[in-house]
């Protein structure tokens, strides 16, 4: 065997999170003079004597030969984007080193670099040479990308004036034709109709399969991994958790602790987090009729608990709940008076839970925001994603839509009724009836 | 199966030290950066009624701005020169330096969302700036050159200016002021992609800078003693020098020239090391 592809070494990235934000000129100048009186050399974060770093990535090693598919999953905050930020070249690492042995392109930015104001010819090369091809790779590869799009009549037009569809098609058509040795595939499968996650995959197959490329693939869709992916990455806090086979990796993610982490917290009173109104000491969520740590699929009725002490007596205690898909997109909001009024609450521990039906939330996992209020507007407390939970899908259903997952973040049992009305042809020359068949 | 070419192979690490440049590869990119060229020149002006137009128009009026404001209400002196062609000749350099300028410092936090996503040599999209309003430049050159004749042949200020042997020099004179141009932008761009307030400032450094240029007086009104200060601004020669390239008239000292040339070569260079520095852990803070 060759060389590996990519050779990962220890590649470690550190992020300061006070740094998060840019930072203005007068912080900085503070800490310039703040660091010449205490006349030590200290690095930045460590002035205010927090904790303000973070390590998004710790010491990953790992190596892919060509031509292998592999997956990356973990939970998010895990490290996968941050790992793929840097394999692409985005931005360095803190120490440690990667090799690559050819050219990496990634099918995450879709469309990125177009003009609304050029022409689809136009953003074609442009687009193109923002992914780093030459004109004359783009050019031998025109007729095929116009061909893919289905843009031939509107090449000369402005993509502005293009429907979303067409934009989407022209854009991921440029991507997916550029002939890196090495693909980078980073969630595609969360944007986009089904259609379009069927064409996705559908590349990535033939271009690893036939074309032997190689290809990493970072997606929450562990069907979609397990179909595609030879080897799998499980990623964890910044490490990398376990690497082997798809299945067995797949597997453990589901059963591993790495779910009912997420499902419970729990804090002791002095570093509970609160103000001076609320310190909130426990939340778990439970499957119901189940023991507490068993998978909830999504037909599992589930509830979430909390418990809190109220240090304000006859205090309006208002909970607010807020479920977010893992593209930060708002589920549902709930709030606890919608059983009814809201009474005062003497000082002490309380215990609300708020109980979430089954067949509500689609396969995925879904981050808990949780806000605590005495029902006086923006003054509430938030905890934001302490707990998350992670809904499987049904496995009497798998492979049913492409590649398993249904799309959108609910998915309630809804009734569906054919009757049948009538047993003749389809009137003749009624074009409007019969429609476009 | 593919094998891996080894003319590709990358290594990532953290950056250690100032040089790590690449310039090869930023020449590998180079027809992405005709294509930026070719859409700003494209998009820029896109949905306007008078197009490519403005690139004369908008130098015109503020010629003849200047010439209402400083030429006839404030009486500043032209040296002896028709103030709408002392104008026009200063306003050649100021405006590709200033437009070059603008553009490229924002070239980082402008593009905040493309560099987040994919890689290529961040340089490109400044020097695609440099070289697409080398257009504008062409066109006021043009424009210039109008009123020259028009000046020369229609009016009794005809005998008061010419050209002289100095324009030869041009092209090195308009290389200096992309290289000035693109080393104050990329220094901007770097601050800016650290510390905001530099959005802010950028607009009035450029307004200041030109009022501390010759562009609206002459070097000639400055008392000889204090000169040498106005020389220290990498701009001043290369002003004046155009003028006397075109209009006969300006007070360039070769050695005031060399050192120009030379501020302008140093802060491109230390403009390059920052934006390179800079730009390899930028999208973490935006």
């Amino acid at each position: 065997m060759s060389r590996p592809i990519i050779e990962v070494e220890n590649l470690s990235k550190r992020y300061k999170l006070g740094q998060l934000n840019a930072r203005s000129l007068r912080e900085e100048a503070e800490q310039f003079f703040a660091r010449f009186r205490n006349k030590r050399a200290r690095s930045d974060g460590e002035l205010s004597g927090e904790n303000t770093e973070i390590w998004a990535l710790k010491d990953i090693s790992f190596s892919v030969p060509a031509g292998e598919v592999v997956g990356i999953i973990g939970r998010n905050g895990a490290g996968k984007s941050t790992l793929l930020k840097i394999l692409s070249r985005i931005t360095d690492p803190t120490t440690g080193q990667a090799r690559i042995c050819g050219r990496i392109a990634s099918l995450l930015e879709v469309g990125t670099g177009f003009h609304p104001e050029l022409t689809g010819r136009e953003n074609i090369y442009l687009n193109g040479a923002i992914l780093g091809m030459t004109r004359a790779e783009v050019k031998a590869k025109f007729d095929e990308i116009v061909a893919f799009a289905e843009v031939e009549r509107f090449l000369d037009t402005p993509v502005k004036r293009y429907s979303s569809g067409m934009y989407v098609r022209l854009a991921f058509a440029v991507a997916a034709h550029l002939e890196p040795e090495i693909l980078i595939v980073d969630e595609v499968l969360a944007v986009g109709d089904a259609e379009f996650q069927k064409k996705c995959l559908g590349r990535m197959r033939s271009v690893s399969r036939r074309e032997g490329r190689t290809v990493l693939f970072v997606s929450h869709n562990l069907t979609a991994i397990n179909s595609l992916c030879q080897r799998v990455i499980l990623m964890n806090s910044g490490q990398t958790q376990q690497i082997g086979p798809a299945q067995d990796i797949t597997r453990l993610y589901l059963t591993s602790g790495n779910n009912e982490d997420n499902r419970s917290k729990s804090w002791s009173f002095h570093n509970a987090p609160g103000d001076e109104r609320f310190k909130i000491t426990r939340i778990k969520i439970t499957p119901e009729g189940a023991d507490a740590t068993a998978p909830i699929e999504m037909g599992t009725t589930f509830q979430i608990e909390m418990d809190y002490w109220n240090l304000v007596d006859n205090a309006d205690v208002l909970l607010e709940l807020i479920v977010r898909g893992d593209d930060g997109m708002p589920v549902f909001h709930s709030f606890s008076t919608e059983g009814g009024a809201n009474g005062p609450h003497p000082k002490g521990l309380y215990r609300s839970s708020c109980v979430v039906p089954g067949n509500l939330l689609n396969a995925g996992r879904f981050g808990i925001e949780m806000y605590f209020s005495d029902g006086r507007p923006s003054k509430e407390f938030g905890l934001v994603d302490a707990v998350s939970v992670l809904v499987h899908e049904l496995n009497d259903r798998r492979n049913l839509s492409n590649y398993g997952r249904f799309i959108g973040h609910v998915h309630p049992k809804l009734t569906w009724r054919t009757a049948f009305l009538a047993d003749k042809q389809a009137p003749d020359g009624d074009a409007g009836l019969a429609g476009d068949g | 199966m593919i094998q891996a070419p080894s003319n590709y192979e990358i290594v990532i690490r953290p950056t250690r030290g100032w040089l790590r440049l690449n310039l090869a590869e930023t020449w590998q990119y180079r027809d992405l950066l005709f294509l930026l060229v070719h859409r700003d020149f494209v998009a820029k002006y896109k949905q306007t009624i008078l197009g490519p137009a403005w690139f004369v128009l908008q130098p015109l009026l503020t010629t003849v701005v200047f010439s209402i404001i400083f030429g006839g209400i404030a009486k500043i002196p032209t040296d002896g020169l028709p103030p709408m062609l002392f104008y026009l000749a200063g306003l050649l350099g100021w405006n590709y330096f200033a437009q070059t300028f603008q553009s490229s410092s924002s070239t980082l936090v402008a593009n905040a969302g493309l560099f987040g996503k994919v890689y290529f040599p961040r340089l490109v999209v400044p020097l695609s700036a440099v070289i697409s309003n080398l257009f504008a430049f062409a066109l006021q050159l043009a424009m210039l050159l109008a009123f020259w004749i028009y000046f020369k042949l229609f009016t009794s200020a005809g005998g008061l200016f010419g050209f002289s042997a100095g324009i030869v020099w041009l092209p090195l004179v308009l290389l200096q002021i992309a290289a000035l141009s693109l080393g104050v932008g990329l220094w901007l761009s770097a601050l800016t992609a650290k510390y905001r307030d530099f959005t802010f400032l950028s607009g009035f450094i450029i307004q200041l800078w030109m009022y501390a240029t010759p562009v609206i007086y002459p070097l000639s009104q400055i008392p000889e003693k204090w000169r040498w200060i106005a020389v220290l601004n990498p701009m001043t020669m290369p002003v004046e020098a155009i003028r006397i390239m075109f209009l006969g008239q300006g007070t360039v000292v070769g050695a005031y020239a060399l050192l120009s040339l030379s501020i302008s070569v140093l802060l491109l260079l230390s403009g390059i090391l920052v934006f390179n520095k800079i730009e390899k852990t930028f999208v973490d803070t935006v």
